[in-house]
């Protein structure tokens, strides 16, 4: 981890910098070209793929199916708008609700396997959602998504937020959001559960021969990772006022498993840096040319062959040397 | 009733036949370089196409033959400029590495041959029903039946008689040990991964008769080949065979009397072998670390 490169006040100014560059967002993007909508995009992408990380960076588990956490989120959330009761609060319950019972299910299948097979059963099982997403028409809408429903203002009882008129009111609340994950993603990786993580990471055999039940930890790692990305992937479906299947489509994990290396797996924020990277290109490519998958494609290759460890891993590396 | 079953069971055998030819190929990678291919449903398009493409030139029967072998020309190129270089990391590089290929292939192949579904030409002697009875016996479908058979046999073959199967085998095994004996592993991973991509260009060859082309055709076929090498059993050939097959027939079964659950179904027989038996139907032992 970084604290012995980086000393304590160095971080925590590392840190001001961070937080202060993400409350004002809405108000230096339109400066340079983008829109509060864009910003609310980057925080929520952001947050699904620190939260992968979670599981990626700090376990050392690869998960390429984290995209089904995250559509079952965005459909919890539109569906208990559409069909239940309409409130904001409520539909973000479900969808997390949803989304972790799934992890907890297929986590406990899969955590005996290791690598690039634990990373393939995922990809597998995550489609088993997209399929049902894209077959129970009645429900889901099928491939044409659900729509027909729409965010509700929060109500605190002294006031209403109008997270639905006002972009930047919803922002905050996708800010708000993130900040609560993070913090606790972060106290969970400092506590001695986290520290038994990175040592699953850094050697699983010595691990298990210290006498640390392993799998369960796998598990548990897994099914925190999941919680925070169905948040993310249930703000996600609030952002648009609509999902479609492909929100749990296996290029949307991709995407995730994208952005933390893009970022640098190994930092706490790396997956941030990786997703405003990802997300501002994306836009730009994509209201650029009609092959925009093409370039995407190639620049997950570019990233592999010379950007393996990361933005910030390659800005650590340098300090360290 | 029975006719219906009987339909679907053959229908079923030959999807799983395409699953199977699929997962064969992946499954070779994966063994041997520890990569998983998440390009093998581009390279299968590509199959298709380039036999589309050479069919006014070459008739049907040529580029049945020529197409698996450009597309696999193609895999040994892309193995020795990409693919390798990611040998030995994380296989979460391998991943992204092959998954921006397909992202690349898909496009391009709509690029250059459109999005639109394109009709392929198959002789007018192999489309007709063998038996008005068993409508669904047209001589296409047995072809291919065959095709696929003459195809992993050919593979089992190659991989039991030659020498370069032998190493490609004991390589799957222990590499480093194949290597310290003087085996090229370059090369041998290179030819590896040429024969696997020749499967999938072969399918895509087959299934362009079967569906029609369009850019997207190796999609629906690349998942159900990761689930058939989860249940055949990791590291075994004759097991991802086994598990195409099994799925392939399983999906047909449930056409019959559950449709909605048509691809779910194998999902849950991978839940199933995970839970019970996690190496696979003919796992190795100590592959799953």
């Amino acid at each position: 981890m970084s604290t012995d490169i980086l000393s304590d006040r160095k971080k925590l100014a590392w840190n001001a910098l961070i937080w202060l560059l993400l409350l004002t967002m809405p108000y230096w993007m339109p400066l340079t070209g983008g829109y509060t909508a864009l910003a609310s995009r980057v925080v929520v992408l952001a947050l699904a793929a620190m939260s992968l990380n979670f599981l990626l960076g700090f376990t050392g588990v690869l998960s390429f199916g984290h995209a089904a956490y995250f559509g079952l989120g965005a459909y919890g959330v539109g569906m208990t708008l559409k069909y239940l009761v309409p409130s904001t609060g409520l539909g973000i319950l479900v969808g997390v609700l949803i989304g972790t019972l799934a992890a907890a299910v297929i986590g406990a299948l899969i955590v005996k396997l290791r690598g690039v097979y634990f990373a393939m059963v995922t990809i597998a099982f995550g489609q088993v959602f997209y399929f049902i997403a894209f077959r129970w028409n009645t429900v889901t809408g099928g491939d044409d998504g659900l729509s027909g429903w729409q965010r509700q203002p929060i109500d605190l009882g002294f006031t209403q937020i109008d997270i639905l008129g006002n972009d930047k009111a919803f922002y905050y609340l996708v800010l708000f959001c993130f900040a609560i994950s993070v913090a606790a993603m972060a106290a969970i990786l400092q506590s001695p559960f986290g520290r038994t993580l990175v040592a699953i990471r850094e050697n699983e055999r010595r691990a298990r021969f210290l006498g640390i039940p392993v799998e369960r930890h796998i598990w548990l790692s897994f099914v925190i990772s999941c919680l925070f990305v169905s948040l993310a992937g249930a703000l996600y479906a609030l952002m648009n006022n609509f999902t479609d299947p492909r929100a749990l489509r296996w290029d949307q994990s991709g995407n995730f498993v994208i952005m933390a290396v893009l970022g640098g797996m190994r930092s706490f924020w790396g997956p941030l840096v990786g997703a405003a990277i990802f997300v501002v290109l994306q836009d730009y490519i994509s209201s650029q040319t009609e092959n925009w998958m093409s370039f995407i494609g190639l620049f997950f290759m570019l990233v592999v062959l010379f950007f393996p460890r990361g933005v910030l891993g390659m800005i650590k590396r340098k300090t360290a040397a | 009733m029975t006719q219906l079953i009987l339909f679907n069971v053959f229908n079923g055998l030959i999807v799983g036949a395409f699953y199977a030819l699929m997962a064969l190929g992946l499954s070779l990678i994966l063994n041997l370089s520890g990569v998983i291919n998440f390009a093998h449903g581009g390279f299968l398009a590509l199959g298709g196409y380039f036999a589309y493409t050479l069919i006014p030139f070459i008739g049907f029967w040529g580029a049945l033959l020529v197409a698996p072998f450009l597309v696999a020309l193609l895999g040994l190129l892309i193995e020795r400029v990409l693919i390798r270089r990611i040998y030995g990391r994380d296989p979460l590089y391998g991943l992204l590495l092959t998954f921006g290929m397909a992202f690349i292939f898909e496009d391009g192949t709509r690029y250059v041959w459109g999005a639109q579904s394109l009709p392929y030409q198959i002789p007018a002697w192999l489309a007709m029903p063998l038996s008005t009875h068993f409508f669904f016996l047209t001589g296409y479908r047995l072809f291919m039946m065959a095709i696929v058979a003459i195809a992993v046999i050919g593979l089992f073959l190659i991989l039991n008689r030659t020498r370069l199967g032998m190493r490609i085998r004991a390589g799957t095994l222990d590499l480093d040990i194949v290597s310290v004996l003087g085996v090229n592993v370059r090369l041998l991973r290179n030819l590896n991964f040429g024969l696997g991509i020749f499967l999938a260009g072969l399918a895509g060859v087959l299934a362009a008769g079967l569906l029609g082309l369009q850019p997207t055709i190796g999609d629906g076929l690349i998942m159900p080949s990761f689930v058939a090498i989860i249940v055949g059993g990791l590291g075994s050939l004759p097991g991802t065979l086994l598990g195409g097959l099994l799925i392939g027939v399983a999906s047909g079964l449930t056409t019959v009397f559950f449709p909605s659950a048509t691809e779910a179904v194998m999902y849950v027989m991978m839940a199933l072998v995970l839970l019970l038996r996690p190496r696979g139907l003919l796992g190795e032992e100590g592959r799953l670390q």
